[in-house]
């Protein structure tokens, strides 16, 4: 191979990799989506609480197994209990109150987490080394790989859960038509809590392998901004598109950080996923597999 | 003079839409324009008056952005970023151009208009969630723009330095000076929002707000007064940036990043959406409240806190206040601090024969 091929094939390489951790965290933004139609602006937040949890269990010398546990816990306790104080009482109430409500979740973690777990970063130590893995001519952090099968592993629990298992089809059901769902007798209210929770199990994950990542402070939280083109592309009700939309808002950030960067002074990463996304709500506003049941005006 | 009306006796259509109902209403405006004009700048201390400048500038930004949520009810989380269009404008023409503030501050407000209108677009095909995070885009990407093009930014710290604004030799240059300089551009927001959202417009707006379908079947061009309301919106914006400017004498990205818009998200919030004292009784509030943490913590936070943690220490509470406040009125009083006051006032209105 060429080097210039070799370079692309590496950017492409990086950019996968962590545009499947993108795909992870955007999991729980459309899993509540589906579920309950609430917009959670405050997903990337929860990425950072669950990080912080985590750093914090380690500090108290406990192992990492004890510390991966107990933010699960943390987390699904979160997440029943955001519900149940914040967004029932919301239910039925426009579309703008629910999204400043998770503004408002949004700005209470980001203040909160650090006073009460701690302002300054923290690494979060993970036993996988640092020797750099080689795939082919290009080489990955292994961070970044374990990163990426955190998240595939994800998607297939999860396709699982849904076409499957019991719980999951109720809670599909639950999002098509929450009247006849809950003429079919099931308790759509419970499955509001359990999609939060479940929005909580995500964060933790992502929690650990951001925070490994890229350290935990409350700068963790910017992740979570990366989540809307990721949704937005994948179309924000489907599952496949979260992951579909993640790899590609990764590889377009990587290879426009690549090629773009030089030319104007570094920061394209944080720009290029955005213009495609003003794209993507000009030109397809319900993403590559969304439904197609925006409410035009 | 004081006397309240006991029903609903307007005859005519100008009675019903007129700015002081009643005879009480236009004494009590007299009565605060002596006191805010005469007696303040006179007996105030200087903190103070800085204080109160900084939510005269608040007030403007938030009438802007309650004429987009509160009542067209397009949400827009990019404020904060037409506000830093509006200050890059200015402060470029003072300082390239030599521009007096007349001049400059309806330029960077125009600007902010325009910018506004282009990030508004996609309010004509989306709507709620998606105009959010098309909004946010905005926010970002005009974040991004101003801190990477030095020929906007200014060089290497992104903050361009502007003079004090002056008036026919007269220099706006202390506390006590710029406060006459915001007074003025305070109340004729005011004024301004008043007239508007009883017009023609605003009743547009409203009518968007409440049943975008409806309003089209009257003869409601609802994509010209969505872009309308964007516009108007960012001009505002646009107007409290250079305030910022000049008040502080600088223009820096920093002061109108993410934050910022949630600030003013949580004024309108807290004072009530869709009301024109609610949002003065907001900026005053989300003004105020960082001021009071900051006096408290510095009491109180001294016992468990180090002087270096204490920066930390209140920025995350007054985001963790914020952001409580925020849920709060949502759940509990989603009409805000400008329900409360006409809860008391007729309560008094009526007393003492409350039923």
């Amino acid at each position: 191979m060429s080097e210039d091929l070799e370079f692309a094939f590496a950017l492409v390489l990086s950019g996968a990799s962590i545009g499947l951790m993108y795909s992870l965290i955007a999991l729980g933004f459309v899993l509540v989506y589906k579920a309950t139609d609430a917009i959670n602006f405050a997903q990337g937040e929860f990425v950072m609480l669950a990080g912080m949890v985590v750093v914090t269990v380690l500090g108290a010398q406990a192992p990492l197994v004890a510390g991966i546990v107990v933010v699960l816990l943390v987390m699904i306790g979160f997440g029943f209990g955001l519900e149940k104080v914040v967004l029932r009482p919301l239910l039925g109430r426009p579309v703008v109150a629910v999204i400043m409500a998770t503004i408002g979740i949004a700005a209470v973690l980001r203040g909160w987490g650090p006073l009460v777990l701690g302002i300054e970063t923290r690494a979060l130590p993970l036993p996988i080394g640092d020797e750099p893995i080689s795939i082919g001519p290009a080489t990955l952090p292994p961070i970044q790989v374990l990163g990426a099968v955190v998240a595939l592993l994800f998607f297939l629990v999860f396709n699982w859960f849904f076409k499957k298992s019991r719980m999951g089809v109720a809670m599909r059901a639950v999002a098509d038509n929450q009247q006849v769902a809950q003429a079919m007798g099931i308790n759509v209210e419970r499955y509001f809590a359990i999609a939060w929770a479940m929005a909580g199990i995500v964060s933790a994950l992502g929690g650990v392998v951001w925070g490994a990542m890229l350290g935990v402070d409350v700068q963790l939280a910017l992740v979570g901004l990366k989540v809307f083109p990721v949704v937005i592309l994948g179309g924000l009700d489907s599952i496949g598109g979260a992951l579909i939309g993640g790899l590609i808002i990764g590889i377009v950030e990587s290879l426009a950080a690549g090629y773009l960067d030089p030319y104007v002074g570094g920061g394209t990463k944080d720009f290029a996923p955005y213009v495609l996304m003003i794209l993507v709500l000009m030109i397809r506003p319900y993403g590559i597999f969304g439904r197609r049941q925006i409410e035009r005006v | 003079m004081f006397h309240r009306e006991s029903g609903v006796f307007k005859t005519t259509y100008s009675a019903d839409m007129a700015l002081y109902p009643l005879p009480i209403a236009k004494w009590t405006m007299i009565a605060l324009a002596v006191i805010f004009v005469l007696v303040v700048p006179m007996i105030v201390h200087e903190y103070y008056l800085s204080i109160l400048n900084l939510i005269f500038i608040a007030i403007v930004g938030a009438l802007g952005l309650n004429i987009l949520v509160g009542y067209t009810g397009q949400i827009s989380i990019g404020h904060g970023a037409f506000m830093s269009v509006g200050a890059y404008t200015a402060a470029n023409l003072a300082v390239k151009l030599d521009l007096p503030f007349w001049l400059t501050l309806p330029a960077g407000g125009l600007m902010a208009a325009l910018i506004g209108v282009i990030v508004g677009m996609p309010s004509l095909r989306i709507k709620g969630l998606y105009l959010a995070i098309a909004t946010l885009a905005g926010q970002l990407i005009i974040e991004w723009t101003i801190n990477h093009v030095p020929a906007i930014s200014g060089g290497a710290q992104a903050s361009i330095e502007v003079d004090r604004p002056s008036l026919f030799g007269f220099e706006f240059d202390t506390q006590g000076r710029l406060y006459f300089f915001l007074l003025f551009f305070a109340v004729l927001a005011i004024v301004a929002t008043l007239n508007l959202v009883r017009s023609r417009i605003g009743r547009a707006f409203v009518a968007v707000r409440d049943q975008d379908i409806a309003a089209e079947i009257i003869g409601i061009n609802i994509y010209r007064y969505k872009l309308l309301a964007f516009a108007i919106s960012s001009f505002f914006a646009g107007v409290c940036g250079v305030l910022y400017t000049y008040y502080f004498g600088i223009a820096n990205y920093e002061q109108f990043q993410i934050i910022v818009s949630i600030d003013y998200l949580a004024m309108i919030i807290i004072g009530g959406l869709g009301s024109v004292l609610g949002t003065i009784l907001g900026a005053i509030f989300v003004t105020l409240l960082p001021i009071v943490i900051r006096i408290f913590m510095e009491d109180v936070g001294s016992l468990f806190f180090t002087t270096a943690q204490m920066a930390n220490v209140i920025s995350g509470l007054r985001l963790g206040v914020f952001g409580g406040l925020i849920i709060f009125f949502l759940i509990v009083e989603p009409e805000g601090l400008n329900r409360l006051w006409r809860n008391i006032r007729s309560y008094f209105r009526v007393w003492p024969f409350s039923y």
